[in-house]
C-alpha cells in the first residue's frame, strides 16, 4: 500500500483539474494574445479562472495576477513592492521561519541596499507580536509574514499582525506567503487588511508550475518580467492558458469543501499525534496542538534516529514524508526554521514532517503509525555512536 | 576553417616495441568509437608513428571533447593533409613540390590566423616552421624548407615576425607519406589505451577520491568495473543515483563501466551488534573488500582499487590498511591516490568532471554509523578474533548479499 504523506511538498492532481488542463492543451489551444477567435476562447477561459479565484478570496479578478507558482508569487511581492515604493522606504520586516521563496527575495533586497528585519519566533512558531511592533518605523515599506508555515504546520496570527501594521500606518504593505494556508486555513483578506498574497496550485491539487498573486487594488508592482506586456505589464509572457484554468478550477474545488475537509484531517492529525504520543517513548510533537495548528501538517522529532535514515526506512514500507531538515554528516545543515522555533541541532536533524491532504484515509494514517512504531525501535538500536 | 583532418599523437605507446601495434590497435579501435558518437563522418588512418582521422561534415568542439576522453591520446593537431601525388607511367610517386606545399601553408595562416584575428599588423605573431623530412627521398633538407616556407609566409602577410627561439607559432610542416600542416595541438589525456592491460574491479563510494582513483588506473588502460555497498534505508535512492552517475564520469573515458551494487545494511548491522564499537569501520571494510575480492575473481578482474590516501582518516593509517590488505588473498590492491593530499585529488576530480557530484551530500555506508573515536592502529590479531564473533550468520549474509546484487551497465 502506498501511503502519501508528503502533501505539504506536492499534491495529487486532482482527476478533473488534469482533465481540464488537458482538453485546454489539445482544444483550446489559442494565444490569448491573439486577435481571432481561438484567441480570444482562450482568453475568456483565464477570465473564468480569475473569477474561480477571485470567489475564494472574495476580491475582484482584476486584483489576481497568474505567475508559475508560488516561489514567483512571493519573488514578485516583495521585490515588486520593495523596486516599486524604494523612494518612500527601505525597511522590510519578515520572519524567521519564512519559505525561501520570500527569505531569498529579502536576502537579495538586503544586497539592493534595503534593511530587513527578520523577527523571532516562540516555541509553537508563532511569530512575536511585540517584536513587530518595536520593529515598524517610519522607513517600513512592507511587512512579509507567512501565513502557515510549512515546516512546523503553525498558524500565525495574519489579522492582529494586519492591525498592528496599518494601526502603526495604513500606507504600510502587508504580504502573506498563503501557499500552505489557501485552501485549509480559512482567511479573511479584508478583515486581516492583507496587500498581497501568495498562492500555489500544486499545493491544492493543482498543477505544478502555476500559481497566483493577489495584488489589492491600488498597490504597484514594478514586474520581474518584461516582454509583450502581458496581465496589465505586471507579467509578460504568453499565459499559461491550462495552467491558470487548472488552478481555478483546483482553488474551487478546494474551497467548496474546505470545512468538511479541515475537519476530518483535523481529526486524522489529533488521532496521529495521540497515537505518536501514546505508544512511542521520546517523541516530540513541534508547534502547536491540534486545535490551533494547521490541519494537515505534522512536525515529528523521534529522538535517536536520523530523519533521513527514518524516512527511507517509512518508503520502504510505502509510506512518503519529508524530513523536516536536510541533514548529512558531512554537509550538517539544520533547518533554520526549526532551529528559529528553538529546536537544538540534535533535534532538529531527528525531524520529521507528516502532511495529509483531503485525500488521506484513517487507513492510511493507522498504517503509517504502525510503521512508525514498527521500525524505530530498530533504528534506535542502531545508532550513530 | 574546417580541418579535414585531425592528427593524433601518442607518446608512450610509441615505445612499446613488437607490442607496439597491439597498442595502436587498442588506440584505434577506442578512438573509433568514440567517434561513432559523434556527428559526421571518420575514418581512422594509420601510418609508421602517426594515426590520423580524417573527418568531414563533424563538429569540431565535440569531436575534439571525444578524443579528449581516450586514454592513450597525447595530442590532437587540426592539420592539412596533402597527398603523395601518385605513381604514373614510370615516374614514382612523390610529395609536392615547395610551392605547392607554400600554397597551402599560406592558406593555413590565412585562415587561423589572420582572418580570425589572432594576428594583425598592428599585432603581429612571431613564428618559426619547423619541418620534419621522414621521407629522405624528399629533394631538399628540412632546414630549407623551413627557410623557404618562412620566407614565403614573410612576403605574403605583414601580420607575422620570426622568432626562431620562442616562436608563438611553431608551424609545423611533416613530410612523410603525406604531408602534414598544423600548428596548434590541443592535450590529450595520455596514458594507455583501455583494454590494454586488463581489468580491474574499484570500490566506489559516493566520495571524492574512490572516482579519482578508478579514473587514475583507467588512464593506465585498465578497464574499470566497479563495486558500490549500498546500506538502504540508511542510504538514499539518491546516494545510489550519485554512484551511477559517478560509474558514467569513469565510463566517458573507458567505454562503459559494469557496477555492481551490493545491499550491505544486514552485514553492517550485524557487525555493530556483535563487534566493538571502534572497530566498526575497519571491520565493515575487510567484508568489502572480501566481497570485492570475489565479484573481481567471477568477473576476472585483476586487481581491486581503492580511493585511500595514508592517514586520511582512521581507516586508512598504516596499520588500517594493513587489516584490510590481508583479507585479499589473490590480488593486488591498488591505492593510486595513496601518496596524494586531499587538494591533490580535489583538483584531479574537478577536472574529470566527478567534484560536483562528488560533494552532493548523501550518505554513504561508510559514515553512517561511524564511532567517534575509530581504532587508528587496529591490531590484526585483535580484529580476527573480533570477527569470529560474526561465525554464526556472516555467511549467510555474505551469501544473501552476494544473491541479491543488482548490476548496473553504466555508460
Amino acid at each position: 500500500m502506498e501511503v502519501y504523506l508528503d502533501n505539504a511538498a506536492t499534491t495529487r492532481c486532482d482527476n478533473e483539474v488534469a482533465a481540464l488542463i488537458n482538453e485546454i492543451l489539445v482544444n483550446n489551444y489559442g494565444n490569448p494574445s491573439s486577435m481571432h477567435a481561438l484567441g480570444v476562447k482562450a482568453e475568456r477561459r483565464i477570465k473564468t479562472a480569475l473569477e474561480q479565484i477571485a470567489r475564494t478570496l472574495k476580491c475582484k479578478p482584476n486584483e489576481i495576477l497568474f505567475t508559475s507558482g508560488g516561489t514567483e508569487s512571493d519573488n514578485l511581492a516583495l521585490l515588486g513592492v520593495a523596486h516599486a515604493y524604494a523612494r518612500t522606504g527601505n525597511h522590510v520586516i519578515t520572519t524567521a521561519i519564512e519559505h525561501p521563496a520570500v527569505a531569498e527575495a529579502a536576502a537579495q533586497l538586503e544586497k539592493e541596499g534595503f534593511r530587513v528585519t527578520y523577527l523571532p519566533v516562540d516555541k509553537e512558531g508563532i511569530v512575536s507580536l511585540s517584536a513587530l511592533e518595536e520593529a515598524l518605523c517610519d522607513d517600513t515599506i512592507l511587512v512579509s509574514v507567512m501565513q502557515v508555515n510549512n515546516e512546523l504546520g503553525s498558524v500565525q496570527p495574519i489579522e492582529e499582525i494586519g492591525r498592528i501594521i496599518k494601526a502603526r500606518r495604513s500606507d504600510i504593505f502587508f504580504h502573506v506567503d498563503g501557499i500552505q494556508g489557501y485552501g485549509k486555513v480559512p482567511l479573511s483578506l479584508s478583515r486581516a487588511q492583507v496587500d498581497l498574497y501568495s498562492v500555489s496550485a500544486h499545493k491544492i491539487h493543482g498543477p505544478k508550475g502555476a500559481g497566483f498573486l493577489y495584488v489589492k487594488k491600488g498597490v504597484r508592482l514594478l514586474p520581474l518580467l518584461h516582454g509583450g506586456g502581458q496581465q496589465n505589464d505586471l507579467r509578460s509572457g504568453t499565459e499559461n492558458v491550462a495552467g491558470f484554468a487548472g488552478t481555478g478550477l483546483a482553488a474551487e474545488k478546494i474551497f467548496s469543501t474546505m470545512e468538511e475537509d479541515a475537519a476530518r484531517m483535523r481529526a486524522l492529525r489529533s488521532l496521529f499525534c495521540e497515537g505518536v504520543l501514546q505508544e512511542m517513548e521520546d517523541v516530540i510533537v513541534n508547534g502547536a496542538g491540534t486545535e490551533s495548528a494547521s490541519p494537515h501538517i505534522v512536525s515529528l522529532t523521534v529522538r535517536g534516529v536520523r530523519a533521513e535514515v527514518l524516512l527511507h526506512a517509512l518508503e520502504d514500507k510505502g509510506i512518503y514524508v519529508s524530513a523536516g531538515s536536510a541533514c548529512a554528516t558531512n554537509h550538517p545543515k539544520v533547518s533554520p526554521v526549526l532551529k528559529a522555533a528553538g529546536l537544538s541541532d540534535e533535534d532538529a536533524s531527528s525531524t520529521i514532517r507528516f502532511s495529509l491532504s483531503r485525500e488521506t484515509t484513517k487507513e492510511e494514517i493507522v498504517t503509517a503509525l504502525d510503521a512508525l512504531q514498527d521500525v524505530v525501535p530498530t533504528l534506535r538500536k542502531f545508532q550513530r555512536m | 576553417m574546417q580541418f579535414s583532418t585531425l592528427l593524433i599523437s601518442y607518446a608512450e605507446v610509441a615505445l612499446k616495441g613488437k607490442n607496439r601495434s597491439f597498442f595502436e590497435d587498442a588506440l584505434i579501435a577506442r578512438i573509433e568509437t568514440v567517434l561513432l558518437n559523434c556527428t559526421g563522418s571518420f575514418r581512422v588512418l594509420r601510418y609508421t608513428g602517426r594515426i590520423y582521422v580524417e573527418a568531414q561534415d563533424y563538429d569540431f568542439d565535440e569531436t575534439i571533447e571525444a578524443l579528449q576522453h581516450v586514454f592513450g591520446i597525447v595530442g590532437i593537431a587540426p592539420a592539412i593533409l596533402m597527398k603523395r601525388i601518385e605513381k604514373t607511367d614510370g615516374v614514382p610517386s612523390a610529395l609536392p613540390d615547395t610551392d605547392c606545399i607554400a600554397e597551402e601553408v599560406l592558406h593555413f595562416m590565412r585562415e587561423v590566423y589572420v582572418e580570425t584575428g589572432r594576428a594583425t599588423a598592428a599585432h603581429p605573431m612571431t613564428f618559426k616552421v619547423k619541418c620534419r623530412r621522414v621521407d629522405k627521398k624528399y629533394p631538399l633538407t628540412s632546414m630549407e624548407v623551413d627557410a623557404i616556407l618562412g620566407e614565403k609566409i614573410l612576403d605574403a602577410f605583414d601580420a607575422f615576425t620570426v622568432d626562431v627561439h620562442h616562436p608563438e607559432i611553431l608551424l609545423h610542416v611533416e613530410l612523410r607519406e603525406n604531408v602534414f600542416i598544423y600548428s596548434d595541438i590541443l592535450k590529450g589525456p595520455g596514458g594507455m589505451p583501455i583494454g590494454s592491460n586488463g581489468k580491474a574491479m574499484l570500490l566506489l563510494s559516493g566520495g571524492i577520491d574512490s572516482p579519482v582513483a578508478g579514473y587514475m588506473v583507467a588512464k593506465r588502460g585498465v578497464h574499470i568495473e566497479a563495486v558500490y555497498f549500498h546500506a538502504p534505508p540508511y542510504t538514499s535512492e539518491r546516494a545510489k543515483e550519485k554512484v551511477v552517475d559517478l560509474a558514467r564520469v569513469i565510463a566517458s573515458y573507458t567505454g562503459g563501466v559494469k557496477l555492481h551494487v551490493i545491499n550491505f545494511t544486514d552485514i553492517q548491522m550485524y557487525i555493530y551488534e556483535k563487534c566493538p564499537k571502534d572497530e566498526l569501520t575497519i571491520l565493515m571494510r575487510r567484508y568489502m573488500m572480501r566481497i570485492a575480492e570475489k565479484l573481481a575473481i567471477d568477473s576476472h578482474c585483476l586487481a581491486l582499487v581503492t580511493g585511500e590516501s595514508i592517514g586520511q582518516v582512521a581507516s586508512q593509517t598504516m596499520q588500517s590498511l594493513t587489516a584490510t590488505d590481508e583479507v585479499v588473498e589473490t590480488m593486488p590492491v591498488f591505492r593510486p591516490l595513496i601518496a596524494l593530499d586531499k587538494q591533490e585529488i580535489v583538483t584531479v576530480s574537478e577536472k574529470i568532471g566527478t567534484y560536483e557530484t562528488s560533494i552532493l551530500p548523501y550518505e554513504d555506508c561508510c559514515t553512517i554509523f561511524v564511532a567517534k573515536h575509530p581504532v587508528t592502529k587496529p591490531r590484526v590479531d585483535v580484529i580476527r578474533k573480533h570477527e569470529v564473533f560474526l561465525e554464526e550468520k556472516i555467511d549467510a549474509l555474505l551469501e544473501r548479499a552476494f544473491a541479491t546484487g543488482e548490476i548496473i551497465d553504466v555508460r
